[in-house]
């Protein structure tokens, strides 16, 4: 067991845990951030996506030994009130169906497109190609996506 | 023109007064309604009776509860919005709430078969006109004219001749004293304002900014994490558990032996879940372990046996077979799916001596407390489920065995606790699709005319063969046979049961028969169907019309009798869960592979109720088909699956994803099923797209495997 800073969307937070503790059960067991999804554990599904310094990252996949020193940027601070384009263009477009992924894309997207503010189609394709969504909402992910970068 | 419905007061409709002002109207959603199908018959039946309410507040705001389980098929807005329609009330005066589910107060419903919107179309309706009507009578009132001359529009009450009108609000105390109308005159589909608009997911905004919706967000005072050990092959049981290291490891609490499972309790999941995973725990099996390859066999042999009482059998199929100048046949094979829902199972349970709360993602909560109450020696009372909204559903969460398993956890160990299961344990433990497969014969006469049509399925713990699909019904000798093999892999209803299956493979012959007897397949569909509607011949499950309409439909948006250069063309049309739906694929060529380019589809679901929802649940049914059929397969060796996750397990990616467009039939007929019906076609419509473009026909599923093959010549 250690002791750990986070910095989560703006907030200083102390946990401890053992090092190895993925971030993605962090934010959930211990910050009581709900919107990061368990989908995969393994980095494959992009359902527990979350920013760091503005990266998208697999949160699963990233022991909290290895966060805590960065910015780490989740769904619930992506904007005070759902008005970040990416969240507002999830809307437009009415994206969800069963929801559970979406956090995880729209964190995927968000992060892709500050980066890319005018991709093209292959673009968007390659940069959301790590998240599945079993409902089979794709084509409206990058219609939104699209949007988003308008 | 109005429809007047009469309706058994008895059991639908008690008017009260809100304090505070306002008016509440509770009903019966299921009232009236008729017995189930057989298409759903393999799905638990208590979905009839709902008891919901809807509420208009003195400032004129409608609350309409919504009474269905959520899993992403939309019905938390779609009912709402058919309630709203016949109250003639504008949609951003509406106010939709989850039903709430303590015992007592609301009976509960099933999602399940596509059936949410159909089997409550005409008591949503009756819910909102009955509404209507009082509010219309109050204001007639107040205003001393008669009713009858009296209209309403967008939440407000109108009296043309004087010029008066008044908002719903401001008369909802005076209707709540009301007696309950008797009849109701509902409005004539072509007045609907609301319905057929796209309305959004009334919970999209909640979703996008990720609060906690899901049952795996549950958090309650003093509650733990529990994670399980289960069987690591069917048919194998619990011989004995060494939990020494589990117990020595930070954050454990309780390790709790359950015959069945071995479970760990602890205080975070990351802790909960190293150890259970270093548990060390010895299994046993009595019979010999299942594999794949095995069950291959069995099915094989299964195909080459007739059965005594088939499964449909019109007219004298095996003398035309034995006289035919000529038998084609082909048979095709799919493997077991797992469902896979993005939220893995979970559920939470508080169990105490007396009374038990438990909260999550169920398909059935009502059959579901049933068995609970057995289980746990408990009264029905005592137990209360509350529903989440769900990571997906596909007809895994119609069963409860997480649910019990976290009772029973909770109850051993007299803690509220969360059972959270990993990918992995939702991809081995069980309840696939079947592995199924079938032979499809046709008797061809002389001069290359259709005499008689034969299937013969086997599945391992489940059916290959829909013995009433069409052509069933336009042939004169006819024969359907189904073997069943029993296996201890587990199974269970998956999105659009035995559809998923048959789609692929009757469309695929279908496909082939028509080029074997020379002729367009377009043309032979509907040439059959023409024949089916003419002159049936026994049982007729569809409508040979409606049938007719999306193959039309499909066909022509497609551009189905133009040739396109270098585009690949294959056509599928499937009808279940009382709805039509065509589809033409289109495959190019690119870098010698074939690319699922486009998807075309005609349906005919009866009136759209959400055009937003409708048209979502289409295209996410056609894309969900495709995936499987080209990527996902479980294979067992040695009793367990030999797929785990997703880096072995594949579901489709965007990159994957053809452009898919939808056209819907223009309809007044009550509407039916959209979750599943759009799925089937799929798997044989890019059959018969890619098979045109690699010039061999693919008869096995997962397609990407056959993929792999050198392209033939030419
Ligand atoms: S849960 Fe992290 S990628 Fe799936
Ligand atoms: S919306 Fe259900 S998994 Fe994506």
């Amino acid at each position: 067991m250690a002791n750990y800073t986070l910095d989560v969307n703006g907030k200083k937070s102390q946990v401890e845990v053992s090092e190895d503790t993925p971030l993605l059960w962090v934010l959930r067991d211990h910050l009581e951030l709900f919107g990061t999804k368990y989908g995969c554990g393994i980095g494959q599904c992009g359902a527990c996506t979350v920013h760091l310094d503005g990266n998208a990252i697999r949160s699963c996949s990233f022991p909290v030994s290895a966060v805590a020193d960065k910015k780490i940027t989740t769904i619930e601070g992506l904007s005070a009130d759902g008005t970040h384009p990416v969240q507002k263009a999830w809307m437009e477009v009415d994206v969800p169906q069963c929801g559970y992924c979406q956090a995880g894309q729209i964190m995927t997207a968000s992060a892709f497109l500050a980066q890319n503010p005018n991709p093209t189609d292959a673009e968007i394709e390659q940069a959301m190609h790590g998240n599945i969504c079993r409902c089979g909402t794709y084509l409206r992910i990058k219609k939104a996506v699209k949007a988003a970068s308008q | 023109m109005q429809t007047k419905i009469t309706f058994d007061r008895r059991s639908f409709l008690k008017a009260s007064a809100l304090a505070g002002g306002g008016f509440m109207l509770g009903f019966n959603f299921f009232a009236g309604c008729t017995s189930p199908e057989k298409e759903v018959q393999s799905i638990p039946k208590e979905w009839f009776d709902v008891n919901a309410y809807l509420k208009i507040a003195d400032n004129g705001l409608v609350t309409i509860m919504s009474p269905n389980p959520e899993i992403g098929q939309g019905v938390k807005t779609s009912m709402p919005m058919v309630v709203a329609e016949e109250l003639d009330v504008p949609w951003k005066m509406v106010v939709v709430e989850q039903a709430p589910l303590a015992p007592n107060s609301f009976k509960r419903q099933v999602a399940g078969g596509s059936q949410s919107l159909r089997q409550s179309w005409e008591a949503l309706r009756m819910a909102g006109g009955t509404a209507r009507k009082m509010l219309v009578e109050a204001a007639a009132q107040k205003w001393q004219v008669p009713a009858a001359e009296c209209t309403t529009d967008a939440g407000q009450v109108k009296h043309e001749a004087s010029g008066k009108s008044i908002g719903y609000g401001e008369v909802a105390s005076a209707a709540a004293l009301l007696e309950v109308p008797e009849t109701v005159e509902l409005k004539d589909p072509k007045d609907f304002k609301l319905l057929g608009k796209a309305i959004h997911n009334v919970d999209n905004k909640k979703i996008v900014t990720g609060q906690p919706l899901f049952g795996i967000d549950v958090k309650k005072e003093g509650m733990l994490i529990a994670m399980a050990a289960f069987p690591p092959a069917f048919g194998m049981k619990l011989k004995s558990v060494d939990d020494t290291a589990t117990k020595a490891m930070p954050g454990i609490l309780h390790v709790v032996n359950l015959d069945d499972f071995v479970a760990v309790v602890g205080k975070t999941t990351w802790e909960v879940k190293k150890g259970r995973d270093a548990l060390k725990v010895e299994w046993e099996a009595d019979d010999p372990l299942e594999s794949t390859a095995d069950q291959d066999e069995l099915l094989t042999a299964a195909l080459g046996r007739k059965t005594d009482e088939p499964a449909r059998r019109d007219g004298n199929p095996e003398q035309v077979f034995s006289s035919a100048a000529k038998v084609f046949e082909r048979t095709y094979k799919a493997p077991y799916w797992a469902h896979n829902t993005m939220e893995p199972m979970n559920f939470f349970a508080d169990v105490r001596e007396t009374e038990a709360i438990l909260e999550g993602p169920i398909q059935t909560p009502e059959g579901t407390r049933r068995r609970l109450a057995k289980e746990l020696g408990m009264e029905e009372e005592n137990i209360s489920i509350m529903l989440t909204r769900m990571g997906g559903g596909f007809g895994r969460r119609l069963y409860g065995d997480f649910v019990f398993e976290a009772a029973f956890i909770s109850r051993a160990i007299k803690a509220p606790v969360k059972l959270i299961y990993t990918r992995e344990d939702d991809m081995t433990k069980g309840l696939y699709r079947p592995y199924l497969t079938s032979t499809y014969r046709a008797a061809i006469g002389e001069n290359g005319e259709l005499l008689a049509f034969h299937v013969r399925g086997a599945g391992m713990n489940g059916r290959a063969v829909r013995q009433d699909n069409f052509p069933a019904g336009a042939m004169t000798h006819y024969l359907a046979e189904s073997h069943v093999e029993p296996s201890k892999v587990t199974t269970a209803a998956w999105r659009a049961p035995g559809h998923n299956y048959v789609g692929f493979a009757e469309q695929a012959y279908l496909e082939e028969l028509a080029h074997e007897l020379g002729k367009d397949p377009v043309a032979f569909r509907i040439e059959l169907l023409e024949q089916a509607k003419n002159a049936p011949i026994g049982e007729l499950i569809y409508e040979p019309d409606r049938f007719i309409g999306v193959i039309k439909l499909a066909a022509e948006k497609a551009g189905w009798d133009t040739p396109k250069p270098g585009v690949f063309k294959g056509f599928a049309a499937y009808y279940s869960h009382n709805s039509y739906v065509a589809e033409v694929a289109e495959v190019v060529m690119k870098n010698d592979k074939p690319v699922i380019q486009k998807i075309y589809c005609g349906v005919d679901c009866g009136i759209v109720v959400n055009k937003s929802g409708a048209e979502t649940q289409v295209v996410g049914g056609v894309i969900d088909g495709i995936g499987h059929s080209m990527y996902s397969a479980l294979t067992i060796k040695d009793g367990a699956s030999e797929q785990q996750n997703f880096h072995n397990y594949q579901l489709i990616r965007m990159m994957q994803v053809p452009d898919v467009e939808v056209h819907f039939v223009e309809s007044t007929i009550s509407p039916t099923g959209l979750g599943e019906p759009a799925l089937p076609p799929a798997g044989g419509a890019i059959a018969n797209a890619l098979s045109a473009a690699i010039g061999r026909r693919l008869y096995v599923q997962p397609f990407a495997e056959a993929l792999k093959a050198p392209l033939a010549e030419g």
